[in-house]
């Protein structure tokens, strides 16, 4: 206990057990902003959500702000490009959220759903596909998503079995056998990619395409929207029966299971709706993106997303989505920085920047910036219980 | 106490972005003292990798360019013109923001690059609605001028010319019976290793494809080592960069295979000669769609190596190049991206690596296309060998 | 299916199968302490590799030995062996105490989830291989081959060269040493104690934090041993090596059953095995989906690996 901070002693101790009346109680003595905003009226929460998701909506005009606009706004990449790159990964560590935070299931491969997700849309639109189909963005997007939520079935099924790191091999095993048939199935075309990816459809009153090539602002609200209705749908699954199923499954999945919650099935759900928001996000990558190949889809993908997973606190929404943007934001930031050391763009650096940040962040606050408050307290209960 | 550690990292991380900000506008402060003389002040931009696993190709053609800048501002005033970097990583899907940060650029008049194809697939698009024209030093991929990008320019001849090349050179020069044929699965490696495949027929042997450079588990290719040495082939074609080219050339030597090893330009690089070493790699050949630079060169290469501290990798000599076009067009006065398209679309000019004249596709006039093959030497350095007939 | 590629190259490719298997299986040596005895997958270890890999070159270099060097005599090389292992011993070790130290250990204290471990493994696992990879500038070092061309027995197309055999040996003495030191001697009873038990080990005087560090030390060693026999066979470091490795060793670790320290070894060497005969089968690059294939196919029906899961037999 010599270097652990002191923690308040009056508090009174939550058990492991769960009570009720211990977290109603915890959430009313809950300070700082998640206690202001868990004490507002339910027509408040809504007025506090609108003004959260406006102000994210004025982000491509933030560099217009004085003083501050120009320290947020990147360098050496378009900021609309950046915050488009958020939005999809924000929308990867919502989906992780779900598979790692709700349902305690390790996945090292998440980005496989990603790639799914893209492919399946390269294939239906491009006119470099075997199928020949050349459809249209809107028309891929039910087909994509609706294989990628089948693929998580396929996928997530024979990993049942497994529990926690035997799981994280597996899934990683996964990923990897998705990059390489990405890269070598002549059908999916490896680094030669598909060219030509229409963009989503719609033009402005003047004719102008509205989801051109310079203008990335629309891609960016289209995101905002999708991650929108992602967020509303999984807050409504978390608190539902399959949320507490799956806060069963995660904190002891033998007493779940001795308890009636039917696991297979509840992992199933948390695996096939990971799979499904991944899939989404490869969509919207597709519908940016004119030219994809299997360059983008490696292993270090799903480690970032995950990494930024934890970071924001897993098991609550605002923590992903914090991470996931953390992790697409930094180091974007860092481009087009001279490095005082050696002269060349901090941006080589970014990666052993990003790393320490992780350490630190995971050393000074290991259940992550913005915690799921029942996690927050069994962290507590463990730091008590540190042998010596 | 926990939430004063946050605020305090908070803080810390603002003040970092602060501090960095700053950098930033001092770093774009120093080259705005244009200089008396005319046409200077203007930038060139470079797109390519210079991170990422692909850093070492774009950094031998940023440094070919920037040698070039280099000497123009010497004889012209110090920051006449300025090279702007803009790093892609060679990654497709990082490509489009970074150009969509260049293109708001109002000084850039050129661009060299994108080095690759699959990024010159995504960043093109971009850089011809904004109507800056583009010289890629690099990007040989043979679909990307039936686009109708009219910006697009590439110094450098497709694939189509040099796979055949090398197919000839194996058949006719080597006089290989047996040939085994691998690729790196990149689009450049695999669509080279194609051509030869399909240009020398019966005489392959056997084909396999590799990871990327870096990918292959353990680096180590026993498994393709072990099936050319039992496939008897007296020549091995291998399409794709010069890391892997050399480690297999290493291991194949250790295996006790005899023949000789074939690669196209990916693989003109010191570097090869590093991975495999000398003895290993000497007596492999090289093709490469351009002269000797040891014949036509001038001081080039002892200007790069002055430079840099090391030698002139691939397309460091057609990037030298692809610079020169545009600060000749500069100094004849064509400051405007319209004037500068017109200047390259009929630019006529001898530089240290080829004659370059563009099509109206913008691919390099064929009849300009020559296709050298180079041998290493035992001390590991590459000499030009023969002028490859194309047919 | 190519089958006539893999007949005529089954006896070459069991005995590159093996070679490679070995490496990997002291590479995963690390892997199984760390999670024998915390329950953790240490994902800095293939940095601890990459390290070992980058000091052995560098006192090579540093005495003048580099890839096209004119190389001495059988004792001039056997002493460049042993100053290579030294060398990538002290760097891998020191690197894994040095993990160990920052990013572990205080998370330890607070008794952290162990995905936060995994985190603060990856940040560390990042910070050191890119900056190894800034200043190489993401290219290779080239070292020199030490070990000559030198076939020992040869069976028809199968030959066995010195390396091989060196390699292979080298490996099964590290293991075996391990082995004997996890299973007899005085320290390795506080490891078995640890891993067991932690807390009570502690109550019985056990000191947790020293034991750990020697497991984290061990698998350093181990790591060091591998990176120079990979340098021995591949002759270049390079920043991501351990990156691609590690994942194969942690797969070989899963798969033999992790935790245990045999495991580890029939891990290995199945997998380099099934590598090389699945990419005779199906080509080269499909050398990783046939490792991850045959362990998925493994863990239906073995859920803890071939050998089961236990460090020296003492999991419950």
């Amino acid at each position: 206990m010599t270097t652990m901070e002191q923690l308040p002693t009056e508090e009174p101790r939550t058990s492991r057990r769960w009570s009720p009346r211990a977290q109603v109680s915890a959430l009313y003595t809950r300070t700082g902003l998640r206690g202001w905003y868990s004490r507002l009226p339910r027509w408040g929460r809504l007025v506090a959500n609108l003004v959260f998701f406006g102000l994210a909506a004025l982000l491509p005009y933030v560099g217009s702000v004085p003083l501050i606009g120009p320290q947020i706004i990147t360098n050496g990449i378009s900021w609309g490009n950046t915050l488009f790159d958020m939005t999809y990964y924000v929308l990867l560590a919502l989906g992780l959220n779900v598979v790692v935070g709700y349902a305690g299931m390790l996945d090292l491969g998440y980005v496989g759903f990603f790639a799914v997700g893209a492919y399946t849309v390269a294939l239906m639109t491009s006119g470099d596909s075997v199928l020949h189909l050349r459809w249209g963005w809107l028309a891929a997007l039910p087909f994509a998503v609706a294989i990628t939520l089948i693929s998580g079935v396929v996928l997530g099924w024979p990993t049942l079995r497994l529990r926690g790191d035997y799981l994280a091999i597996v899934t990683l095993g996964f990923a990897e056998i998705i990059r390489v048939t990405a890269n070598s199935a002549s059908f999916l075309r490896g680094d030669r990619g598909f060219g030509g990816l229409p963009h989503p459809p719609g033009s402005w009153p003047d004719g102008t395409k509205i989801f051109g090539l310079r203008d990335l602002r629309p891609y960016y609200w289209l995101g905002l929207v999708a991650i929108v209705l992602v967020i509303f749908a999984v807050h409504n699954l978390d608190r539902s029966r399959v949320g507490r199923s799956w806060l069963a499954i995660r904190e002891d999945e033998e007493v779940a299971e001795i308890m009636g919650v039917r696991t297979v099935k509840y992992k199933l759900w948390a695996f096939a709706i990971g799979a499904f928001i991944g899939g989404l996000g490869g969509v919207l990558f597709a519908g940016y993106n004119a030219f994809m190949n299997s360059s983008t889809f490696v292993l270090q993908f799903s480690i970032l997303v995950l990494a930024g997973v934890v970071m924001g606190g897993s098991g609550n929404i605002p923590g992903a989505i914090l991470g996931g943007a953390l992790i697409s934001y930094i180091p974007d930031r860092l481009r087009g920085i001279e490095d005082p050391l050696t002269h060349t763009d901090l941006f080589q650096w970014r990666f052993v920047l990003f790393g320490a940040v992780i350490i630190l962040i995971m050393l000074f606050r290991p259940q992550g910036l913005a915690p799921n408050r029942r996690r927050a307290m069994e962290l507590k209960d463990r730091a008590r219980e540190v042998a010596p | 106490m926990r939430q004063g550690l946050a605020r305090v990292i908070g803080g810390a991380s603002i003040l970092g972005l602060l501090a960095t900000g700053a950098a930033a506008c001092n770093s774009s402060n120093n080259n705005n003292n244009n200089n008396a003389g005319a046409n200077c002040g203007y930038e060139i931009a470079f797109f390519g990798a210079l991170t990422g696993s692909a850093a070492n190709l774009g950094i031998n053609i940023e440094q070919g360019a920037e040698l070039a800048v280099d000497q123009y501002n010497d004889a012209n005033g110090a920051n006449c013109i300025t090279i702007k970097k803009f790093d892609s990583q060679g990654d497709p899907a990082v490509a489009p923001g970074v150009a969509n940060q260049l293109v708001q650029d109002p000084k850039i008049l050129a661009i060299i690059g994108p080095a690759f194809s699959g990024e010159s697939e995504a960043a093109d698009p971009i850089f011809n609605e904004a109507k800056i024209p583009t010289i890629s030093p690099s990007a040989t991929r043979p679909s990307l001028s039936t686009h109708g990008w009219s910006v697009f320019h590439r110094a450098v001849a497709n694939d189509d010319f040099q796979g055949p090349a090398a197919a000839n050179y194996i058949k006719t020069v080597l006089n290989a019976t047996k040939v085994y044929v691998a690729d790196d699965q990149s689009a450049y490696g695999a669509g080279l290793a194609d051509i030869v495949k399909q240009k020398l027929g019966s005489l392959v042997v056997g084909s396999d494809k590799t990871e990327a450079d870096g990918k292959q588990p353990n680096n180590d290719f026993s498994g393709l080592v072990n099936k050319i040495v039992a496939s008897n082939a007296d020549a091995f074609f291998y399409g794709g960069y010069y890391k892997n080219a050399g480690l297999i050339r290493g291991q194949l030597t250790a295996a006790g295979w005899k023949g000789v090893q074939v690669g196209g330009d990916g693989v003109n690089d010191p570097g090869f000669a590093q991975a495999a070493g000398n003895a290993a790699a000497a007596g492999s050949i090289v093709t490469c769609p351009c002269s000797s630079p040891t014949a036509a060169g001038g001081t080039f290469n002892a200007d790069y190596q002055a430079k840099w501290s090391t030698a002139a990798g691939v397309y460091s000599d057609v990037a030298f190049d692809a610079a020169n076009i545009i600060l000749n067009g500069i100094k004849a006065g064509n400051t405007t991206i319209d004037k500068m398209q017109t200047y390259i679309n009929g630019v006529n000019y001898t530089g240290v690596a080829n004659t370059y004249k563009f099509t109206a596709t913008g691919e390099l006039d064929p009849s300009l296309v020559k296709v050298w093959s180079f041998k290493v030497q035992p001390d590991g350095s590459v000499a030009a060998d023969q002028n490859i007939p194309l047919s | 299916m190519n089958f006539t590629a893999f007949w005529h190259t089954l006896g070459p490719n069991t005995i590159s199968g093996l070679v490679v298997g070995s490496i990997i299986a002291l590479f995963a040596l690390g892997y199984t302490l760390v999670y024998g005895v915390l329950r953790l997958i240490n994902f800095a270890h293939s940095e601890v590799f990459m390290v070992g890999t980058f000091a052995a070159a560098a006192a090579w270099s540093a005495v003048g030995v580099t890839t096209n060097s004119v190389l001495p005599g059988f004792w001039g090389l056997a002493a460049l062996i042993v100053l290579g292992l030294v060398a990538a011993v002290i760097a891998s070790g020191g690197t894994a105490l040095v993990v160990e130290l920052v990013a572990y250990r205080p998370l330890r204290r607070r008794n952290a989830p162990p995905l936060a471990f995994l985190i603060t493994a990856i940040g560390a696992s990042l910070v050191i291989s890119e900056t190894f990879g800034v200043f190489t500038h993401h290219n290779q070092r080239g070292t020199a081959r030490l070990v000559p061309v030198h076939d020992l027995l040869v069976f028809g197309d199968t030959h066995i060269t010195v390396l091989d055999v060196l390699v292979v040996g080298l490996a099964l003495v590290m293991m075996f040493a391990l082995d004997r030191f996890v299973g007899r001697t005085k320290m390795g009873r506080g490891i078995r104690a640890v891993a067991q038990s932690p807390d009570n080990a502690a109550l019985m005087g056990v000191n947790k934090d020293r034991i750990i560090s020697l497991v984290f030390l061990l698998g350093g060693l181990m790591a060091g041993v591998a990176a120079v026999m990979y340098l021995l066979r591949v002759a270049n470091a390079q920043y991501d090596a351990g990156f691609t490795l590690g994942i194969q060793a942690f797969t070989a670790a899963v798969l033999g059953g992790i935790g245990n320290l045999r495991g580890a070894l029939v891990g290995g060497l199945v997998l380099g095995l099934c590598e090389l005969y699945g990419g005779a089968l199906f080509g080269t690059a499909w050398q990783n989906v046939v490792a991850f294939v045959v362990l998925v196919a493994v863990l239906m029906f073995r859920p803890t690996g071939i050998l089961g899961e236990a460090l020296g037999r003492a999991r419950a």
